[in-house]
């Protein structure tokens, strides 16, 4: 175990992938990896890409991906799809529009399937980031399943998010919803050479300046045009991108943001945890069910229950 | 708590046919069966499939040529997931692929070829008997 995580950090792409594969699966030493990739991490820029089904997201990503090797950064991808509710499995179909990139060694792309998690990534997403940031990558691109509009984990994820938006999908009211258009750092109008693209273009900017009317912020989200598929304003996303990156640098809102992400992630872990260890000690014995029986019967309540069997595990409180 | 452990496919096309149909209903299949599919779409080089199942970690990749290219690129996929140091992928193909070759793309290393009309649960089945660590 000790040597897996030793060969990803000495480069192993074959050991990143076995033990990204060991982390999605939940194996029982995932915490002991984890806590050994955890010193590694830090180093890489997380770039968040979402927004709804078929509006270019990784067609983006993959353009995205050779702008920054021209710049000879070195780049992780991550492309969730989602898991049928019904049978587990899934289409994972993102790689087909990822095919420079993927002829590129230097890039590695993982699909991952939500496994049943809503908000737009899989559970495990953001171990797998820290997996690839562990490695070396300089950034590390996350394009979460196509999104309605609230899921909005990524940005509990991303260093810069960027919502996806392509003409045809709704009007002004959309454009105006909480959820999804709340966590833009950057929005992108994407297939812009399509009819309607103008009028989105003007809803979203918009939508940008009721914001900045509504409450200060020091940072406006810009809102950039491109044609993806034709590699039409790749160059200035990416130094749209770029220029929020050095603006979360220069105002410290970098380590404040990550700070607040390493205060939710320990938080859900420890909820994880004592929900993982009370559960096993509650379930474990047997009594539950009968204590269940009683319920039914009436002669106890569940709200009462709950409280007795905690004083028993916590009995300080 | 811990999760089920998913079969991973990488459902490719080698060279140039551009007829997917098959691919893309198998790829289907295969998720309905509760697998994780990556479908890689048309065109693929034997050397982009194999850095595909490197990174995906993958258990199965899966061929499909209708053009005739089979005793090239079957092979040569095998030969480099060796090289790579992925023994344990397992290798099928499918599509049009003539009965007297069969023989040697299995010598080869592709565990077992599937021609038109094979029932679709037969090769599911194939691939949960075959594939390792499970």
């Amino acid at each position: 175990m000790d040597d897996l995580v030793a060969e990803v950090l000495q480069g192993s792409v074959r050991a990143m992938a076995r033990l990204i594969t060991l982390i999605e699966n939940e194996d029982s030493n995932a915490l002991y990896l984890m806590a050994a990739i955890y010193p590694y991490t830090g180093n890489a820029y997380v770039l968040g890409i979402t927004g709804s089904p078929g509006t270019g997201k990784s067609t983006l990503t993959d353009k995205i991906t050779s702008v920054l090797r021209e710049r000879e950064q070195t780049v992780g991808v991550i492309a969730v799809d989602p898991s049928s509710p019904f049978t587990g499995g899934a289409l994972l179909g993102d790689r087909i529009r990822m095919q420079r990139s993927s002829g590129d060694a230097e890039v590695f792309i993982r699909s991952m399937a939500t496994r049943g998690n809503l908000g737009g990534l899989a559970r495990t997403t953001a171990d797998i980031v820290k997996i690839m940031d562990a490695f070396g990558k300089d950034w590390v691109i996350v394009e979460t399943v196509g999104v309605g509009q609230d899921e909005v984990e990524i940005a509990k994820t991303a260093d810069t998010t960027i919502v996806v938006l392509a003409p045809g999908l709704g009007d002004t009211i959309q454009s105006m919803k909480a959820g999804v258009m709340e966590i833009a750092d950057l929005y992108v109008v994407n297939k812009a050479d399509r009819s309607g693209a103008d009028e989105l273009l003007s809803q979203v900017n918009v939508r940008v300046e009721q914001d900045s009317q509504i409450k200060k912020a020091a940072w406006q989200a810009p809102v950039v045009k491109t044609i993806a598929v034709e590699n039409q304003g790749i160059e200035p996303l990416v130094e749209a991108i770029e220029k929020h990156r050095s603006f979360l640098r220069q105002s410290g809102k970098l380590r404040k943001n990550r700070r607040e992400k390493t205060r939710q992630e320990t938080l859900a872990l420890l909820k994880d945890e004592i929900s993982r260890n009370v559960l096993e000690k509650v379930l474990g014995n047997g009594r539950f069910d009968d204590l269940i029986d009683e319920i039914v019967a009436h002669k106890k309540d569940p709200y009462t229950s709950v409280q007795e069997i905690l004083s028993k595990i916590f009995p300080e409180e | 708590m811990t999760a089920k452990k998913r079969i991973k496919v990488i459902m490719a096309k080698p060279g140039l046919d551009g007829h997917d149909r098959g691919a893309k209903l198998l790829a289907r299949v295969f998720a309905e069966a509760g697998m994780e599919v990556v479908y890689t779409g048309l065109r693929q080089t034997p050397e982009m499939i194999v850095e595909a199942a490197l990174q995906e970690d993958a258990d199965v990749v899966g061929l499909s040529s209708l053009s005739g290219v089979h005793n090239y690129f079957f092979p040569r996929v095998v030969e480099l997931l060796k090289e790579k140091g992925l023994d344990d992928v397992l290798v099928v193909g499918g599509g049009i692929i003539p009965e007297e070759d069969v023989a040697g793309l299995k010598k080869a290393g592709v565990a077992a070829v599937f021609g038109p009309g094979t029932r679709t649960d037969e090769i599911i089945k194939f691939i949960e008997d075959n594939i390792s660590g499970s």
